[in-house]
C-alpha cells in the first residue's frame, strides 16, 4: 500500500514538472527540436535542471552508502548494440513528428483532447506489438535474430 | 528558461525519491511497460505513478486553464505512437529513462541513446516542417 502512494506521490511530482516547464506543449518540444526554427532552448533547461538534481541525489546516496549502494551503478549491463540504436531512432522519428514522449503524452490525457488519447493508445500498442514480436523471435528459436 | 529549469528540478526529484521509496527507475516508457505487462502489485505500482501523471495535468489545467493539444492528424498522432511505443520498448528507455536517469548515472549506453534519438527527432522536424512543409510551424 505504501509503494502505491509513494508512486502516486512520485508520478504527481514528475507530472508538475512537465507542466511547469511547458513540455506537456508539444509546440515547445518541436521548437527545441526545430533547429532551422526559431529554437527554444528550454528543452535542454529542463534536462539540465532534472540531471543536476537527480545526479547530486545519487553522488549523495553513494557516498551515504559507500560500497552498499548500487545508486551510481549504471541500470543494467547491456551492450551498446543495434536494438539502442535502432530502437532510439524509431523513437526519435515518433517524437519528432508528434512533439510527444511518453511522459508528456500521458500528462496531455488530462486535456480530454483526442490527440494525446489516439498517440497513447497507439503508444501501448508499439509496446503490445513488440512483445508479440519478441514471443515470436524467442518462439522460432533462432537466437540470431534476437533484438534485445 | 527559469520556469524550465524549476520543472526539470521537480521531475529529477521526483526521479530521486521513486528510486529511494520505490527502488526503481523513473522511465515514463519502462513504467508504461510494466503496466501492461507487470502482473499484481508490480503491475499496480506503475499504473499508480501513471494516474499521478494524469492527476497532475488535471490540476495544473484547473488552475492555469492552458490546455496544449497538438495540430496535428489523428492518423499522424497514431503513427508517431505506434513507433514511440515500439521503439522505446527496443531501445529500453525514452527521455525520461535514457534522458534524465540514465544521464545522471553517466551511462554510456543512455548517452549513446539519448544523441541518437535527439538527432533522428531533430532531422524528423526537419524534414515535417520544412521539406514537406506539414503542420502549422512553431
Amino acid at each position: 500500500m505504501k509503494a502505491l502512494l509513494t508512486a502516486l506521490a512520485c508520478g504527481v511530482l514528475f507530472g508538475v514538472g512537465l507542466c511547469v516547464s511547458g513540455m506537456t506543449d508539444p509546440r515547445n518540444i518541436i521548437a527545441f527540436l526545430d533547429v532551422s526554427g526559431s529554437w527554444s532552448p528550454n528543452l535542454a533547461g529542463v534536462m539540465l535542471g532534472a540531471i543536476a538534481v537527480h545526479f547530486t541525489w545519487l553522488r549523495w546516496l553513494t557516498r551515504r552508502d559507500g560500497a552498499a549502494s548500487d545508486a551510481a551503478l549504471p541500470a543494467n549491463g547491456r551492450q551498446i548494440d543495434r536494438a539502442l540504436l535502432g530502437g532510439a531512432i524509431l523513437f526519435g522519428i515518433g517524437w519528432g513528428v508528434s512533439g510527444y514522449c511518453p511522459g508528456p503524452a500521458i500528462v496531455a490525457l488530462a486535456s480530454g483532447a483526442l490527440g494525446p488519447l489516439v498517440f497513447v493508445i497507439a503508444m501501448a500498442a508499439g509496446m503490445v506489438l513488440n512483445e508479440a514480436v519478441q514471443w515470436m523471435i524467442k518462439r522460432s528459436g533462432k537466437p540470431s535474430l534476437v533484438v534485445r | 528558461m527559469l520556469l524550465a529549469l524549476t520543472g526539470g528540478a521537480l521531475i529529477g526529484l521526483s526521479a530521486s525519491l521513486y528510486w529511494s521509496l520505490n527502488g526503481r527507475i523513473a522511465g515514463i516508457s519502462g513504467i508504461v511497460g510494466g503496466a501492461l505487462f507487470e502482473r499484481g502489485q508490480e503491475r499496480w505500482r506503475r499504473v499508480s505513478f501513471l494516474v499521478g501523471l494524469v492527476v497532475a495535468g488535471l490540476v495544473f489545467a484547473r488552475f492555469t486553464n492552458r490546455v496544449p493539444a497538438p495540430d496535428l492528424p489523428l492518423l499522424a498522432l497514431a503513427g508517431a505512437g505506434l513507433l514511440v511505443g515500439y521503439g522505446t520498448r527496443v531501445s529500453g528507455g525514452c527521455t525520461s529513462g535514457h534522458g534524465v536517469c540514465g544521464l545522471s548515472r553517466l551511462s554510456l549506453r543512455s548517452l549513446v541513446a539519448v544523441l541518437t534519438f535527439m538527432i533522428t527527432a531533430a532531422v524528423t522536424v526537419f524534414v515535417v516542417r520544412h521539406v514537406l512543409q506539414l503542420g502549422v510551424p512553431t
